[in-house]
């Protein structure tokens, strides 16, 4: 089990400091599939390799499986990142070696005898399904290919848990879904727990059982992929799931109306009052409003009845409240 | 054009002397570009790992005193080096005349040059390779010897020939001052006795090596690097 304590990671920059992670606490338990997910420049890559600690972090600490690696002496941490893997959107691979010279490389490092290094090789080149790529070298190899061996040369030491930094953003689609196979392969096979580190919902939603939302360099929510995506509570979930820019048509065959508050109108008593004494029902499509010292402020979108004439009562209802702006709008965004 | 003379004496050198010059030429070549590398190499891989962003940093003092010296002994020209060093040729050879004499002060002259080749052929290895070695938890040894320097033999082996061009220059230089090899006879008949036919042959000779070198060096280079398809 990984587990960040209150991590936090500040940058001195020649521009100043620069606040790349804040007080992160988050628990990634053992056989996890768990995404973190979060814009470009949100802390993401900065938070995965502190998970590692190829970033040290300014304060927190990182425990996996109770030992906190932020304690550990230069050699012991050595011995700790072998059973951490790591795979990058670059893939990495050392240039001037094969495939199979690659996988090895690991082995060489922990002193493996060369001949025992090669068969071991040999069969994670099978395991990640690419056997006969064995000689080739990385130019020689396309993306996926190289991802694989990348997977490969992880997967060497036998870790337990695979950090993986965008390992498909460099991909095309059905590659991308390609090596998400795979690793929901080595995950349900090997028991390794995956970290996926993405900007995609697609990767989360295919591969993640669980899901951290990053945005700023702070957790903004986590929970079950299903939860947090079909209904997510924060700011930057929403931004996530439902990206701004994308407009949402519901039922064109409503009109819609956009109310504004300005503090001088109640926000309940609009709908029910409609209901009760019109015996219209209005349809609250979404509601961004504050209640701030008893008043409200803020705007709504509401859907009017089909019925025309409803919806010209409703309309002349609403207008007539003071403090509130009413617009019929055609579409509307989160 | 030229007189019977200087076609006896040009006759004379190659069948007397000729093999030895060669002989001296390739020794003063090669031995202080070796040397220059055994200094240069670990030098120029400590100003990349002991950078301030490097796998290992050293004290900022002891990186600007490097630097410091490099820059300093790369900017002494050759010839004015070479009589400086002279006193420390008699220190280590024995002698500050001949062949001999003379590899001391190329050595000087080339691994400060050599440590800033190598240096740039460090840097260019991706850093991304280096992190994924350190997240495999290899030591700063292991990344040197297993990641730096396989990854960046192709530009260390064309460097090692510029190396050896730039000092085989420096060797042909130095028989201006008592150093031996084929830059003795150009400087000798060519300059001090005035012999044109046998300092042109001296010369020709001197670029063909050089082309050879450079040959060698493209055709190793290309055999090394396995970036090229
Ligand atoms: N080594 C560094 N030095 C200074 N600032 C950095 C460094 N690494 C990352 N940052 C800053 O930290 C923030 C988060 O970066 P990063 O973790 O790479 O985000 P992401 O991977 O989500 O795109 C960015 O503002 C970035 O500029
Ligand atoms: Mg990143």
């Amino acid at each position: 089990m990984i587990e960040l304590v209150k991590l936090s990671k500040t940058f001195s920059t020649a521009d100043g400091q620069v606040e790349a992670l804040k007080d992160i606490s988050l628990r990634i338990e053992d056989g996890d599939v768990f995404g973190i997910i979060g814009l470009s420049g949100a802390g993401k890559s900065t938070l995965v390799r502190c998970i590692n600690l190829l970033e040290r972090p300014t304060e927190g600490h990182i425990l996996v499986d109770g030992r906190d690696l932020t304690a550990l002496s230069s050699r012991e941490l050595r011995k700790a990142r072998k059973s951490i893997g790591m795979i990058f959107q670059g893939f990495h691979l050392l240039m001037q070696r094969t495939a199979l010279e690659n996988v090895c490389f690991p082995l060489e490092l922990a002193g493996v005898k060369r001949a025992e290094a090669r068969r071991r090789a040999l069969e994670l080149l099978e395991l990640v399904e690419l056997p006969d790529k064995a000689g080739a070298y990385p130019v020689q190899l396309s993306g996926g290919p190289k991802q694989r061996v990348a997977i490969a040369r992880a997967l060497a030491s036998e870790p337990r848990v695979l950090l993986c930094d965008e390992a498909t953003s460099a991909l095309d689609p059905k590659t991308t879904r390609a090596i998400l196979e795979l690793l929901r392969k080595l995950n349900r096979e090997l028991g390794v727990t995956l970290v996926i580190i993405t900007h995609e919902m697609r990767v989360v939603e295919q591969i993640c059982s669980r899901v951290a939302i990053l945005d700023g360099g702070e957790i903004q929510e986590t929970g079950p992929v299903s939860e947090v995506f079909s209904n997510p509570r924060s700011e930057a979930g929403r931004r996530l799931v439902l990206p701004e820019g994308e407009k949402i048509h519901v039922l064109p065959e409503n009109r819609l109306v956009r109310l504004v508050f300005d503090g001088a109108a109640a926000t309940e008593p609009i709908v029910a009052s409609l209901a009760a004494r019109q015996g219209i029902l209005l349809n609250i499509l979404s509601a961004d409003t504050h209640a701030i010292g008893g008043k409200t402020f803020g705007s709504m979108v509401l859907g009017l009845p089909q019925d025309e004439t409803e919806a010209a009562r409703a309309l002349l209802y609403l207008r007539e409240i003071p403090g509130l702006t009413v617009e019929e709008v055609t579409d509307y965004v989160f | 054009m030229f007189s019977e003379g200087e076609l006896e004496l040009l006759q004379k050198i190659i069948s007397q002397g000729l093999l030895q010059a060669l002989g001296e030429t390739l020794l003063m070549t090669f031995v202080p570009t070796i040397l220059a590398f055994v200094i240069g190499l670990p030098l120029g891989i400590l100003l990349v790992t002991g950078d301030e962003k490097g796998i290992r940093p050293l004290p900022r003092w002891l990186m600007k005193l490097l630097h410091f010296i490099i820059n300093i002994l790369r900017s002494v020209p050759f010839l004015i080096l070479l009589i400086v060093v002279l006193p420390l040729s008699r220190a280590l050879v024995g002698t500050t005349v001949g062949t001999r004499a003379i590899l001391v002060p190329l050595v000087v002259a080339a691994f400060p040059f050599v440590a800033r080749l190598v240096e740039t052929s460090i840097r260019e290895v991706d850093p991304g390779v280096v992190e994924a070695a350190q997240s495999m938890g290899a030591s700063t040894f292991q990344i040197i010897w297993k990641v730096l320097i396989p990854e960046a033999r192709p530009a260390l082996i064309a460097n090692f020939m510029v190396a050896l061009i730039t000092i085989f220059g420096y060797g042909a230089m130095s028989g201006a001052v008592g150093g031996g090899g084929i830059g003795r006879i150009a400087v000798n008949y060519g300059y001090n006795r005035y012999k044109p036919l046998v300092m042109y042959f001296a010369v020709i000779l001197l670029v063909i090596l050089v082309q050879l070198f450079q040959s060698a060096g493209n055709v190793l280079v290309k055999k090394a690097d396995k970036r090229i398809r």
